[in-house]
């Protein structure tokens, strides 16, 4: 399709974004060293983990944000906030509430200046392209959520972009639905029915990726950047049941789980820094996904992509609890396969009191920031400490928000681990006293 | 005419256009009605006058329909102005992070500051500005109103625009719309309910202010606007029973239409802006919308501002972007980001101290210390009778607001009457109560004080009730599944359930019954003259005797009173309700 490779589309170089910490000089990295040029003719799909960034850099992409390192460039000119050949399709919709579906298409017609009726004939033929006639005068809170998503299509396709940006656009819908969306948009596309000469969609479903993508970004996280790519050359539509959709898959989750060399990974990996950004993950997902190892996997191991289809996990979801178990070492990740470690094993075997005791030990051992907490509070009389002596240590590291987020996880897995209490009221953590052991 | 018999082809042209249908026949002579009777009432506004001139006001009934044009369309005037404020105040503050840090607090102060107590010291600035004409009296009496409303309504602005969602927020800016185009597609149809809901509290709040704002005396002279609340002074001058029940009855009246004709279709409305995005199942309804939303000259006319913008537009110049100038301070702005914030702050550090030295020294020139001491304590002594009666309120309303609250239907025909009742202007019904105390020889500072909370327990209701009414079924089920007690379902569920609720409706209460202290504390009926002890009193007698030092004085220590009653108590309660009691969260 481009093989005499013209100038790009779209191009990315050396694309970076940060902001400062709250509490210091030190500046959080999200993305680091982004090069990417988008071709005509070409859907490209970013894939990663989340906290990787990714959608951010769609934003800088369309110029809702300022990258601070880097230049974006869109037709050789740079990029400094929103241009008219750039549009984007949100995850959440993004409709006025207020404005019909007809009145929502024709919004950034309207901006631009467009004449009434040349923006009610353009408006009418993508509605009618997209599947919507007959629901011009409705309101979107009258239609149902695939119907919604069409409208943001419309709304996006209607001022003709040369390049449309996609935030997760499907993954707000029911399967069946987002299936059928996919199936429409790459018809569209196929058919050469929109102008569009680009695409651009973030996901973190990677068959969906592979679906629709000529090219797969494969990010990294912590900061954000390409770990690698991978050119899918499977004629549309694709058959994901083929073994070379299949091989793909893997092949993506293999990258996926390469541990890169400072990361949690890996029992030699070791210790993660104090201001870690520790999973959003509960203690019932972690034991859920070893209870599922124990159960259905061969000597306590499993594919991740059949982990993942067993237990529907999404991708974001999957990786943050394998990033949990590994950190705690109850289980580790190698080549596309995660197998319990004895730590793990024994936890699964445990009852209630010997798993409360598993998991305290390794959080003592392998989470710094629990360590830290609980030697700060054993040198106070009282046991205690007001939860702001730890968010701005957090805080020289991190946003305000990510250290609140840090430490309620930590506060969550310890109280289960019965090592802290907290009290929410008052903000205050406590070091619980464990003289009488195992007693609720 | 709409109504005629018509011929085929005429006929052919309204199956295209749509026929007018029987909504039309209500719809038309309501409009043009209303038309004429704002156009005849405006002009009597700016009739010639000079202060000392004795305007005509008779205690004849037949007038009061004439008296009550007059008193909403001050009303009106005022709502229109608030308006312009907000859109303006609050968007500057909202969209100016500089302008923000001085604005916000401007408005928490001013939002503290009873509005009667400088009637007096406007009225003459106005009469000075419209010399010789009837519109200084009545520009004052409208500031009155709108010192009641705006602030209000500016910060329920304020806080929408500061909520407006980041994802409808990118898409216009991703859409590239102009910051006016984003102001009306975006920030204002999100702002709208609370909007619209803020200026109907107002307006009821209004109500009050109006009627008290009349019948105003400047340096000697009683000004007597021909209105309800004159009509109404005049009336206690005369110790006229009958006048009183006459002009208690117009404002039913007025307040209803006012209610059916502006409010109720305006909130139906602006259900519509609502931004939960699902077809929730409607809850306020309002003939008077249905009625301009199915006539068909409505739909027509409706649509006719957007063909001539369509039409216009061509000829209109285009957007461009900023000239050189512009961008050229705004680049310096920018460059200069440190030192014009050094500036700012500095500069209002200078200006607040030269204000506040200024102001001390105009009060102390006048006012002894031992007297402004005195006036501490009066306002102690108004602040215990507000306390006493906020409480008191409670213990009466909360209960019977939970009891109507649990019951939907029940809460359906009580709650737009509690509504009506708080806009019912309480001043009304003053004399009443002076005959009263007269009658039975009563200890004036105790049951003067009721008056106080009169016209203001109502928010208290209302609240409760909206409170109590979104109790989760299934959270009530429980607790009777459980079999929990009456006292422990009160502790347990009740009262931790309406608290934020409550809490809304207790503050309103609270800065309604320190307004209410200037007309409260000081009652006439006749000759008789009832006065109790308090800083309203201070104030009203300070007026009345044209002392402005001393009005300062009363105003300002108030204005300390409310803002200290504020930040100590109701943030904090509002804190505690929105960080630990907010259901379904």
């Amino acid at each position: 399709m481009n093989a005499a490779a013209p100038a790009p589309l779209l191009e990315l170089r050396g694309v970076g974004q940060s902001y400062p910490a709250a509490e210091s000089d030190a500046r959080v990295k999200i993305l680091e060293g982004i090069d990417l040029a988008v071709r005509e003719g070409e859907i490209v799909a970013i894939l990663g983990r989340s906290g990787c960034g990714k959608s951010t850099l769609l934003r800088i992409m369309c110029g809702l944000a300022e990258p601070s390192a880097g230049t974006v460039l869109y037709r050789g000119a740079p990029v400094t906030g929103p241009v008219a050949g750039i549009s984007m399709v949100f995850q959440s919709f993004a409709l006025f509430p207020w404005l019909t579906v007809e009145e929502n298409v024709t919004l950034g017609l309207e901006a631009q200046g467009v004449g009434e009726a040349e923006r009610n004939r353009r408006a009418e033929e993508v509605i009618d392209m997209i599947g919507l006639s007959g629901y011009e005068s409705a309101y979107p809170k009258e239609l149902s959520g695939g119907m919604r998503q069409r409208v943001g299509f419309a709304r996006a396709l209607v001022v003709n972009p040369d390049v449309l940006l996609m935030d997760e656009a499907f993954s707000a819908l029911d399967v069946p639905t987002a299936e059928s969306l996919r199936a429409d948009l790459l018809d569209l596309w196929i058919e050469r029915l929109i102008p569009t000469q680009a695409i651009v969609m973030v996901s973190h479903n990677i068959e969906e990726a592979l679906l629709l993508a000529d090219r797969i970004l494969v990010f990294d996280s912590n900061p954000g950047r390409v770990k690698e790519e991978v050119r899918v050359t499977l004629k549309h539509p694709r058959d994901r049941e083929s073994a070379t959709f299949r091989a793909l898959v893997e092949r993506i989750y293999g990258i996926m789980t390469t541990a890169k060399a400072p990361a949690a990974g890996g029992a030699a990996g070791g210790r993660v820094g104090l201001a870690y950004r520790l999973p959003e993950v509960s203690v019932a997902q972690i034991s859920g996904v070893l209870e599922q190892l124990d159960q259905a996997g061969q000597q306590g191991g499993a594919e991740l992509s059949e982990l993942a289809e067993e237990m529907h996990l999404d991708l974001d979801t999957l990786f943050a609890i394998v990033d949990a178990l590994e950190l705690l070492d109850l289980a580790h990740v190698a080549e596309r396969r995660i197998r319990m470690t004895r730590h793990g094993k024994a936890f699964v075997d445990g009852d209630q009191a010997q798993r409360r005791r598993i998991f305290a030990e390794h959080l003592v051992r392998r989470v710094p920031l629990v360590a830290h907490i609980l030697r700060v509070l054993d040198e106070r009389p009282q046991r205690r400490a007001p939860e702001e002596r730890f968010l701005r240590e957090l805080e020289d590291r991190l946003s305000e928000q990510e250290s609140e987020r840090v430490l309620s996880v930590v506060i969550q897995w310890a109280r289960y681990a019965e090592l802290l209490d907290y009290d929410y009221d008052a903000g205050v953590l406590t070091m619980e006293v464990a003289d009488e052991a195992g007693g609720v | 005419m709409p109504h005629v018999r018509l011929d085929a082809p005429v006929r052919a042209a309204r199956a295209v256009l749509g026929a007018p249908n029987r909504w039309d026949l209500v719809a038309i002579p309501l409009v043009l009605g209303l038309l004429f009777v704002l156009s005849w009432g405006t002009r009597q506004m700016a009739a010639p006058y000079h202060l000392g001139e004795a305007l005509p006001l008779s205690l004849d009934p037949v007038h009061l329909p004439y008296y009550a044009l007059r008193t909403t369309l001050r009303m009106a005037a005022a709502m229109a102005l608030s308006l312009l404020f907000t859109f303006t105040y609050a968007t500057l503050a909202a969209k100016n992070r500089r302008a923000e840090a001085l604005l916000i607090p401007v408005l928490d102060v001013l939002q503290s500051v009873p509005i009667l107590g400088f009637l007096s010291i406007t009225v003459v600035g106005f009469i000075n500005l419209f010399q010789g004409s009837l519109l200084g009296p009545e520009a004052a009496a409208i500031f009155a109103i709108f010192t009641s409303q705006a602030w209000n309504m500016a910060f329920s602005f304020y806080h929408s625009l500061k909520m407006v969602p980041k994802d409808l927020s990118q898409a216009a800016h991703l859409f590239r719309l102009s910051p006016w185009r984003r102001f009306w597609k975006l920030e204002v149809p999100f702002a709208l309910p609370s909007l619209v809901w803020n200026a109907m509290m107002s307006a009821s709040g209004g109500w009050f202010f109006v009627v008290a704002s009349e019948a105003i005396s400047v340096s000697g002279h009683q000004i007597l606007l021909p209105g309800v609340g004159s009509y109404i002074a005049l009336a206690i001058e005369h110790k006229d029973l009958h006048a009183i029940g006459y002009a208690i009855a117009t404002m039913f009246v007025v307040i209803f239409l006012y209610d059916q004709l502006l409010f109720r279709p305006l909130v139906a409305w602006s259900e519509r802006f609502r931004f939960e995005a699902l077809a929730t199942d409607s809850v306020s309804e309002s003939w008077v919308l249905t009625l301009l939303r199915r006539a068909e000259v409505f739909r027509r006319l409706a649509r006719l501002p957007v063909r001539i913008g369509a039409s216009l537009a061509p000829v209109l110049p285009r957007r461009r972007g900023p000239t050189r100038p512009l961008v050229l301070l705004r680049d310096l702005i920018r460059r200069e980001e440190r030192l014009l914030s050094r500036l700012w702050r500095y500069g209002l550090i200078v200006l607040v101290s030269a204000m506040s030295i200024g102001f001390a020294r105009y009060v102390t020139a006048a006012v002894s210390y031992r007297e402004i001491g005195e006036v501490f304590l009066y306002g102690a002594a108004t602040a215990l009778r507000v306390v006493v009666l906020v409480a008191l309120a409670s213990v009466v309303w909360v209960p019977v607001g939970v009891w109507v609250g649990e019951r939907p239907r029940m809460a359906q025909a009580v709650q737009p009457l509690a509504q009506f009742l708080a806009a019912f202007p309480a001043n009304l019904l003053f004399p009443l109560v002076v005959m009263g105390i007269v009658q039975y020889h009563l200890n004036v500072n105790i049951w003067l004080s009721p008056l106080m909370i009169l016209g203001t327990q109502w928010y208290i209701l209302f609240n409760v009730i909206a409170g109590a009414s979104t109790i989760p079924g299934d959270l009530r089920e429980i607790a009777r599944n459980l079999g929990l007690s009456r006292w422990q379902r009160w502790r347990r569920l009740i009262l931790p359930a309406i608290f934020p609720a409550y809490v809304t409706g207790g503050l309103t209460a609270f800065g309604g019954a320190w307004n209410a202290s200037v007309v409260a504390e000081v009652v006439n009926w006749g000759n008789t003259q009832l006065t109790a002890t308090g800083l309203g009193a201070y104030i009203a007698q300070q007026t009345a005797a044209g002392d402005h030092p001393r009005v300062a004085l009363g105003i300002v220590v108030m204005s300390l009173y409310v803002l200290a009653f504020n930040r100590f108590l109701w943030q904090r309660l509002y804190r505690y309700a929105e960080e630990r009691i907010t259901l379904g969260a």
